[in-house]
C-alpha cells in the first residue's frame, strides 16, 4: 500500500495545472470560487477548451475520443479542477447520454452525435422525470407512437436541468402501453427545436432558473434518433445510472467547499476574534472535515479496486448518499457563520452578474441561496430514501 | 395551575387567524412581498383597528396593557401566515425599547402614533464585526454642547426602509466591547448625515445598512439611561425572541400540515407516499419537534417577566436553541418529503423553509444561544 502518486502520476497533475492556468478565464473561475451563478457562455467556453484538448470526456474510451486516463488520472483531473475553481462539467451529455449512444447506438448515431458532446458544441438535457413519476420513474407517461418513419410524442417532462439551454434532449417516453411497466419504455433523442417542443422555467426557492417543465405537444421525432431497440430503454437508463459512478460523490467540491468554510470562519469576527477559534465552531468543520475523509477514503478504495481490475464492492452504494449530506453540510454551517448577513438577498449579484456592491462580506452573499439550493442533492438522481432502499435490498439483502 | 388561554387570549387568536386566512393566500402574500415596501398599508390599519399594535403597551399610552403571552399568539398566527407587515421591528423591537426605556416625553411623542398605525419604527443595533454581541459596539455618540453626534455603521436593520424613526445602539464610552458606555438614541430617518442602503431579504421582507456621518442629535434622544443601553437592549431583544419562536411554532405548524397533506396525496408506487415507513417516522419526528417547540415557547412566555434576569435570559436563549434545532429539522424534512416540488419558489414550502432559516440567524442563533445558556447555568453551580 502506497498512499502517493507515482512520478507519472505527478507529472500528469503538473500537466492539468498548466492546462488549467492557461486555458480558464479568471472571471469564471472567480464565480466558481465564490458560488456565483455561471451562463451557458461561462461553461461552454471552458468545455470547449477541454473538448478541444480532449479532456472534457475523461471516462470515455478511447476509441470513442476518451482520453484513455487510469482511474488515478481522473480522480487527479477532478481533484485540481475542483481545486481551481474550474466550472463543474454538465453531466448530461457527457456522462449520461454519451455512454448511451456510444454502448447502445448504431455507427450512425455514433458519428452523428458523439462529436458535438466530446466538443461540447451541443447542449444535451435529461428528460426522465415527469410530475407524476419522480422516485417511480418507471411509471412514466410521456407516449410515443410509431407512424411510418417517425414517433408522434405527447406527455411532459419535468425538473429539465438547464433545459432552457439544450439544443437536445433524451427521453425516456412509453412506446408500448401494454407491455408491462418497465418493458413498454424506449430511449428517444428529441431535437428541443422541433414543433410542439415547449420549454417553461420553473424558478427555485433561491430565486434560480435552474429547472424546466418540458411540453410535448404532436412532436415528429424520426424514428433514427431511437437508440437501441423500442422497449429496452429502462434497460439503458439502469446501464447509465450504474455506469458513472465517478463524481457522484462530489468529494472535490466538498473539499473545496470546506477550504471556503474555514476561510469564512477565519475571516467572521465573535468577540473580536476569528470565529474559527470558538471551540464549538471548530468541533462543527473538523467533524465535517472528518466526515468528508472517511468519504474520500471511500473513493480511493473504489479507486484501488477498479484500477486492479476489480469490480466496486458494495462501498459504492453509499457514496451519492453520503457525498449529498456532506454538502448539504457545509452551507448549513456557511449560514451559521455568516450570521446575520445571511439576510440580504441580493438578486442582482446572484443571477444576473451585476456588479453592486456586496451588503455584507462577499462570501455571505451566496450563503443563504446556497443552502437552501443544495437540499436538491437528497432528492435528484434517486432520493437518499430510495437509495437507502436499494442499498437495503440489493446490498444488505434485506 | 393552568395552561390554558383565558377568553379574551382566545378572541385575539381567533381574530388574528380569520385576517391571516382571509387576507393571507399565499398568492397574495407573494404580489404583497412584491410592492416598494413589501407590505400593506391597508393590512397595517387593520392591525391598529384590532388593536394589535397596541397589545404590549401601557392603556395610558392607549395600549391593551397585555404581555407576552399575547404578543406571541400573534406571532404564532403570523408565522403561519408568513405575514410581512413589520410587527417585530415596530412593535417588538422599536416600540418596546421606547415603552421600556423612554422619558414620558419620547412615550408620549411616539407610543399613541405607533399604536395607531402611523409610525413605523426599527432597532438598530448588529455592526459588520458584532455577530450576536449586543455590546460589541463601534458606533460612536460623542458629546456635542448639549447633545450627541452619532458616527459609523449598523447593519441589518430589519424594516429599515419604512422606519420614521430608528433607535441606534451607540458607544458613549468604553471599549469596543464593553457592556458599560452603550447608549440607545432615537434618531429621524430624514436626520442629516443618515444614510441607508435598503435591500430585500431572503424571507421577502425588508432591511437596510445604516451610515451614520456626525448625525446630531440632542440629550432629549437618548433612550434609557447613558451608558445603560445594553441591560434595555438585551431585555428587548430577549422579549423579542420569545416572539420570533412563537412565530416560528406558527411556521412549523404549517409546514408539518402541508407536509402531512402532502404525504397522503402524493402517489408514486401506486400508493400515497405516506404508506413509506421511513416518511412516517420522519413525519413522526416533525411534528414532535413542533410539539416541543409549542411547550418551550410557552415555558418562554412564563418567565420572560421573571424578576431575575438570569431566569428571563436562560428562558429566552432555552427557547432559540429548540427553534433552531426544530425549525432546521422540520424545514428540512418538509422540503425532502415534497420532493422536487419542495425546493421551487412556487410552492410555499420553500418559504417556511426560509423563513425559519432566517429566525435561526437573528437575535443570536441556536449556537450562540446554547453557549449563553451553559455560562449562565454554570455561574450559578
Ligand atoms: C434540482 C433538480 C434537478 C433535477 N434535474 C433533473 C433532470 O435534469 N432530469 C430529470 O429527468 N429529472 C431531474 N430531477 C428530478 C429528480 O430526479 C426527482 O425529483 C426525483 O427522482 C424525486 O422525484 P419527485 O420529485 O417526484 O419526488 P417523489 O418521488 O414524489 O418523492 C417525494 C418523497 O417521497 C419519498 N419516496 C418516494 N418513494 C419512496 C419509497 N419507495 N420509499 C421511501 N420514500 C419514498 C422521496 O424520497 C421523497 O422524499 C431533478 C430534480 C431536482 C430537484
Amino acid at each position: 500500500m502506497d498512499l502517493n502518486f507515482t512520478e507519472a502520476d505527478q507529472k500528469f497533475r503538473a500537466e492539468v495545472v498548466d492546462f488549467i492556468k492557461t486555458n480558464l478565464p479568471a472571471e469564471i473561475a472567480d464565480k466558481v470560487k465564490h458560488g456565483k451563478h455561471l451562463s451557458k457562455d461561462d461553461h461552454m467556453r471552458w468545455q470547449q477548451a477541454l473538448g478541444r484538448k480532449g479532456w472534457l470526456v475523461a471516462s470515455w474510451p478511447k476509441k470513442h475520443g476518451g482520453p484513455g486516463w487510469t482511474a488515478t488520472q481522473k480522480y487527479i483531473f477532478d481533484n485540481v479542477c475542483a481545486e481551481m475553481n474550474c466550472p463543474p462539467i454538465i453531466p448530461f451529455g457527457t456522462k449520461m447520454v454519451g455512454p448511451v449512444i456510444y454502448t447502445f447506438g448504431n455507427e450512425e448515431q455514433k458519428q452523428r452525435f458523439l462529436p458535438g458532446i466530446r466538443e461540447s458544441t451541443v447542449w444535451w438535457c435529461q428528460g426522465y422525470s415527469e410530475p407524476g413519476s419522480g422516485s417511480d420513474l418507471a411509471s412514466l407517461k410521456t407516449r410515443a407512437v410509431r407512424e411510418g418513419d417517425h414517433y408522434i410524442v405527447n406527455g411532459s417532462k419535468t425538473w429539465t436541468t438547464l433545459g432552457q439551454y439544450a439544443e437536445w434532449i433524451f427521453c425516456l417516453v412509453r412506446t408500448d402501453v401494454n407491455a408491462k411497466q418497465q418493458e413498454g419504455i424506449s430511449f428517444l433523442l428529441i431535437d428541443m427545436k422541433s414543433p410542439g417542443v415547449e420549454v417553461q422555467p420553473i424558478i427555485m426557492a433561491d430565486g434560480g432558473h435552474e429547472v424546466n417543465s418540458v411540453f410535448f405537444t404532436d412532436v415528429k421525432v424520426p424514428v433514427e434518433n431511437l437508440i437501441g431497440k423500442e422497449g429496452e430503454g429502462w434497460t439503458y437508463a439502469k446501464f447509465l445510472l450504474a455506469n458513472e459512478r465517478s463524481g457522484i460523490a462530489a468529494v472535490p467540491q466538498s473539499k473545496r467547499g470546506v477550504e471556503s468554510l474555514k476561510r469564512i470562519a477565519a475571516s467572521e469576527q465573535q468577540d473580536g476574534k476569528p470565529l474559527i477559534q470558538d471551540g464549538a465552531f471548530r468541533d462543527k468543520i473538523a467533524d465535517l472535515e472528518i466526515q468528508l475523509q472517511a468519504l474520500e477514503f471511500t473513493e480511493l478504495r473504489i479507486l484501488s479496486s477498479e484500477a486492479a481490475g476489480g469490480a466496486p464492492g458494495p462501498e459504492v452504494s453509499f457514496l451519492k448518499i453520503r457525498g449529498s449530506e456532506i454538502q448539504q453540510r457545509i452551507t448549513e454551517l456557511a449560514v451559521e457563520a455568516v450570521g446575520y448577513y445571511a439576510n440580504p438577498y441580493l438578486p442582482g449579484l446572484l443571477w444576473q452578474g451585476s456588479n453592486e456592491e456586496p451588503v455584507g462580506p462577499a462570501y455571505a452573499t451566496t450563503a443563504a441561496p446556497r443552502y437552501f439550493n443544495v437540499r436538491k442533492t437528497s432528492i435528484y438522481g434517486g432520493s437518499n430514501e430510495i437509495q437507502k432502499n436499494i442499498i437495503a435490498k440489493m446490498v444488505l439483502g434485506l | 395551575m393552568d395552561l390554558s388561554l383565558n377568553d379574551d387570549q382566545n378572541m385575539l387568536k381567533d381574530s388574528v387567524e380569520r385576517f391571516v386566512r382571509e387576507q393571507y393566500a399565499f398568492e397574495t402574500r407573494r404580489k404583497n412581498s412584491a410592492t416598494a415596501t413589501g407590505w400593506l398599508e391597508s393590512n397595517w390599519a387593520k392591525f391598529a383597528e384590532l388593536g394589535w399594535l397596541g397589545i404590549p403597551f401601557s392603556e395610558d399610552a392607549g395600549g391593551l396593557g397585555w404581555g407576552t403571552v399575547e404578543t406571541a399568539i400573534v406571532m404564532e398566527q403570523f408565522g403561519r401566515g408568513l405575514v410581512l407587515e413589520p410587527y417585530l421591528a415596530t412593535v417588538l423591537l422599536g416600540g418596546e425599547a421606547i415603552a421600556r426605556g423612554g422619558s414620558a416625553a419620547q412615550q408620549q411623542a411616539i407610543l399613541p402614533a405607533l399604536i395607531e398605525g402611523k409610525k413605523q419604527l426599527a432597532l438598530a443595533y448588529a455592526e459588520k464585526q458584532s455577530r450576536y454581541n449586543l455590546h460589541d459596539v463601534t458606533t460612536s455618540a460623542k458629546k456635542e454642547g448639549a447633545g450627541y453626534v452619532l458616527s459609523g455603521h449598523k447593519g441589518v436593520v430589519f424594516n429599515g426602509p419604512s422606519a420614521d424613526h430608528i433607535i441606534v445602539a451607540a458607544r458613549t464610552s468604553g471599549g469596543q466591547r464593553d457592556a458599560k458606555g452603550v447608549t440607545l438614541f432615537l434618531v429621524d430617518k430624514n436626520a442629516k448625515g443618515l444614510t441607508r442602503r435598503d435591500y430585500p431579504t431572503q424571507d421577502a421582507s425588508r432591511a437596510s445598512e445604516l451610515t451614520l456621518d456626525k448625525v446630531s442629535v440632542g440629550a432629549d434622544a437618548v433612550v434609557g439611561k447613558v451608558d445603560d443601553g445594553f441591560a434595555l437592549l438585551e431585555e428587548v431583544i430577549d422579549r423579542a425572541t420569545v416572539a420570533v419562536c412563537a412565530e416560528a411554532v406558527g411556521c412549523m405548524d404549517a409546514l408539518n400540515a402541508a407536509t402531512h397533506e402532502y404525504i397522503k396525496t402524493r402517489k408514486q408506487f401506486g400508493v400515497p407516499i405516506g404508506k413509506f415507513q421511513v416518511l412516517q417516522h420522519r413525519m413522526v419526528d416533525m411534528f414532535t419537534h413542533a410539539q416541543e417547540s409549542r411547550s418551550m415557547v410557552l415555558m418562554a412566555t412564563l418567565k420572560i417577566d421573571d424578576a431575575d434576569a438570569a431566569v428571563r435570559r436562560k428562558a429566552a436563549s432555552a427557547v432559540k436553541v429548540q427553534i433552531g434545532k426544530s425549525g432546521r429539522f422540520v424545514g428540512q424534512g418538509a422540503v425532502q418529503l415534497h420532493g422536487g416540488m419542495g425546493v421551487t419558489d412556487e410552492l410555499n414550502v420553500s418559504h417556511y423553509f426560509k423563513r425559519l432559516t432566517m429566525i435561526d440567524s437573528i437575535f443570536g442563533n441556536q449556537q450562540f444561544h446554547l453557549t449563553r445558556y451553559g455560562q449562565i447555568m454554570a455561574e450559578a453551580a
